[in-house]
């Protein structure tokens, strides 16, 4: 469909939602940056997908979406499940931008549960869906409360809930959403990434937080100091499987395990499918590569 | 002076039988000098136990002056009578009162705990109060709450005489006591006396009350005559 | 000599009721301060003005900083008044699930305090906990269990652990032995008094039961109807009361 000035229209408005809501979560995006970590409520508007599939994150992408913009979809690090699938579609339909696969081709990423491995740059958003904003919730459910908390940064608590975990399990069995300190002020869940990416929070990209049904956005400009939290005697271990990828031999990625018959056999396979896929376009193998196994 | 009781006069007010005031004493004089003891006597209900109460600051004085060491305690306030009562003035009841569970030998301990003499030497001199007026040691680790009325009241003593005070306050030392139990306590007050400590003893025990006491004072004397 | 917390004209109004009117009086380091009266007497309502949980209508309420005197804490900003409240000031809940989190073990409850305040040697504030542990008579063995799996009597003394771990110079306490059983009671009102002893505490104690005071308290308030009506030395006010309704009160204990 063409309009009088020749460009191409759809009956929706750029990128689903109408500008004066654009406008509004901008604001919220632009106070976000200006105080790192700190939760800025949002009107959060009905989006066409069920909470927790990234409502969140579709109304950030949406308020920082141009029609030049390159977008990628990536969901606990894959190009191809559901999830990222139909958000991909979803701009694709609503906002006619160009979408990729490649990591380094994308302006705009939205994310769900994972980094890129690839290292982002500052010409890069990267998004995130975000299903509990609040990294106090655990232990103190009065919003009222946790909001005092972080306006007096009280944050002894977060060391309780991390305290529990050693006395329950011996170590800090606290394996994602892995609770940090941005810029040495507010207290902030990173969403539920691994907490082998937590390091690398402190990245050149813009980072951006949407919680779409509890109405938050908060943000990490590039290069701002991010430290997970630790005790001295158990300091922060960005730990993984202890294997390399059996796809691309990479041992320096975070790996998922998949179970490959009804024996018990299982292979590690890096989550980052792009970043897998380039690896062994460049020629890497591993374990279970077809052409090792022939 | 030591205790020194000047026009000290006491009513209660019963506000709950029609607001009833009953004056029980009018123009009570007393001076205690160190080393002195003086007995109060007089018949029962004549305000003996009341001037010893007002004199240890746990019955209100409706007028007068009563000055113990350098506090008039019926003017002061309850930090002030508390920090009298820790190093100045004991007061030894007929009864004991403690908090359930806690050991004998602490029970005895305690007010030199309180003016912080430290632990060790508290317990010694306790053990040898105790011993003193043969209290078994088998008793000592357990609670006094348990024990009889003679064993409690020869642990109240030991008590009121661990920590040497200035001035005492005696209220029937040796009621309830055998023989040799009651010569006990009797020295006990001979040595507080001999290191300058004044008195003021309640004794129904003629005999005891002539061997301590240098004076006595007959209550009844500042007993107002009462309408019947 | 310095009050530690000097009270005055503290008044509070629901609507057209009084909650408290025009309380006055000064605490002093190591003192003990029991405050009686019957359901609906003010002490409470009291007690949480003091404690800064609610802000009174009118009057001041001057604490001993460390660092700077005698503060009024109502109008201080809240961010110090929140700070005082977790290292020099406690506040025992009469009711034990009210001053603990439920789903936090004993030793991380314990902890919270400490940790709140800076601590972040897990070995160090796990040794602090199974130390205040013993000190309120908990076995270390149960330093992982929750609240939950602890008696009334127990749930009672833990929260006092976690309250005092940091050493405060003021405890508030809200009817800290009521729901126990009376030979709970007595254990907890002995660990109390040895505590406040041996750490020099100064207490404000709210309770209607008689006996509390009189083992615990150095002094007394008697309210009634908002408005104290007698205070003094705890033996002089419960033996020789001097007000009709200190009367009455006194006149109403059970003998035993």
């Amino acid at each position: 469909m063409t309009d009088q000035t020749g460009a191409t229209t759809s009956d929706y408005n750029f990128a689903y939602l109408d500008e004066q809501t654009k406008r509004m979560i901008r604001r919220a995006l632009l106070k976000a940056v200006a105080i790192p970590g700190y939760q800025v409520p949002f009107a959060s508007r009905e989006m066409p997908m069920p909470y927790g599939w990234g409502t969140g994150g579709v109304q950030v992408s949406a308020a920082c979406l141009t029609p030049d913009d390159t977008f990628k979809v990536i969901d606990q690090g894959a190009d191809d499940t559901t999830n990222a699938v139909s958000i991909r579609k979803f701009f694709e339909k609503t906002a006619d931008v160009e979408t990729t696969e490649h990591t380094q081709d994308a302006t705009i990423i939205q994310t769900r549960h994972r980094i890129p491995e690839a290292p982002l740059t500052e010409d890069q958003i990267l998004v995130y869906q975000v299903p509990i904003p609040e990294p106090l919730r655990f232990l103190e459910p009065r919003e009222t409360e946790t909001r005092k908390m972080h306006a007096l940064e009280e944050y002894g608590l977060m060391h309780v809930k991390l305290y529990e975990d050693i006395a329950r399990h011996g170590h800090i069995a606290t394996s994602y959403a892995y609770p940090v300190k941005v810029e040495g002020r507010y207290v902030m869940d990173p969403s539920p990434i691994p907490k082998f990416d937590n390091p690398k929070l402190e990245m050149a990209a813009i980072q951006l937080f949407g919680a779409g049904r509890e109405q938050r956005i908060y943000a990490i400009p590039p290069y701002t100091q991010v430290v997970s939290l630790d005790f001295e005697d158990h300091p922060f271990d960005p730990s993984k499987a202890d294997a390399p990828c059996d796809l691309c031999g990479a041992d320096h990625t975070y790996l998922d395990e998949v179970i490959i018959d009804d024996a018990g056999g299982r292979m590690f396979v890096c989550s980052d499918t792009d970043y897998c896929a380039g690896r062994q376009a460049q020629g890497h193998r591993g374990r279970l590569s077809p052409e090792a196994a022939e | 002076m030591m205790i020194r009781i000047e026009n000290v006069s006491k009513t209660f007010t019963l506000h709950n039988q029609g607001g009833a005031v009953i004056e029980v004493m009018r123009d009570a004089n007393l001076t205690v000098g160190a080393g002195e003891c003086v007995a109060l006597t007089g018949s029962s209900g004549a305000g003996k136990s009341t001037l010893m109460r007002m004199i240890y600051g746990n019955y209100l004085a409706a007028s007068g002056r009563i000055v113990v060491g350098e506090v008039d305690v019926a003017r002061a306030e309850p930090r002030e009578i508390l920090e009298l009562r820790r190093h100045t003035l004991g007061y030894v009841s007929q009864f004991l009162r403690v908090v359930p569970r806690v050991p004998t030998l602490d029970v005895v301990a305690e007010p030199l705990r309180a003016v912080g003499v430290p632990g060790n030497a508290a317990r010694a001199r306790a053990e040898e109060l105790l011993a003193r007026l043969n209290i078994p040691e088998t008793l000592w680790g357990l609670s006094p709450t348990t024990f009889s009325g003679g064993e409690q009241q020869r642990v109240n003593i030991a008590r009121g005489f661990a920590h040497e005070y200035p001035a005492m306050l005696l209220d029937e030392p040796t009621a309830s006591l055998d023989a040799v139990n009651r010569a006990t306590v009797l020295s006990l007050i001979e040595e507080a006396k001999a290191r300058g400590a004044a008195i003021v003893g309640i004794f129904h025990d003629e005999a005891a009350r002539d061997r301590v006491a240098d004076r006595q004072i007959d209550v009844s004397n500042f007993t107002p005559a009462r309408v019947a | 000599m310095t009050p530690l917390l000097s009270v005055k004209n503290v008044t509070k109004m629901y609507g057209d009721r009084i909650g408290c009117a025009d309380v006055s009086f000064d605490l002093y380091p190591g003192e003990v301060m029991g405050i009686v009266g019957e359901s609906g007497s003010g002490k409470s309502t009291l007690l949480a003005a003091l404690a800064g949980h609610h802000a009174p209508d009118r009057g001041e309420v001057h604490f001993d900083t460390r660092a700077e005197g005698l503060r009024d804490t109502l109008t201080m900003r809240e961010p110090e008044r929140r700070m005082l409240a977790r290292t020099d000031w406690a506040f025992v809940h009469q009711n034990p699930r009210d001053g603990l989190r439920m789903s936090v073990s004993a030793g991380g409850n314990v902890g919270e305090r400490l940790m709140a305040v800076g601590a972040r040697n897990y070995g160090d504030i796990r040794d602090t906990a199974t130390d205040w542990l013993g000190r309120v008579e908990i076995n270390a063995d149960r330093i992982d269990d929750r609240p939950r799996a602890f008696s009334g009597g127990m749930q009672q003394r833990l929260q006092i652990a976690r309250n005092l771990v940091t050493g405060p110079r003021l405890v508030f306490m809200d009817e800290p032995t009521g729901g126990l059983d009376v030979s709970v009671q007595a254990r907890l009102l002995d660990l109390l008094r040895g505590l406040v002893r041996e750490m020099g505490l100064s207490a404000i104690i709210v309770t209607h039961d008689l006996a509390v005071v009189r083992l615990l308290a150095d002094r007394l308030m008697v309210m009634k109807s908002g408005h104290v009506v007698e205070s003094g030395l705890t033996d002089q006010v419960l033996d020789d009361p001097q007000h009709g309704y200190t009367q009455l009160l006194v006149s109403s204990v059970l003998q035993v």
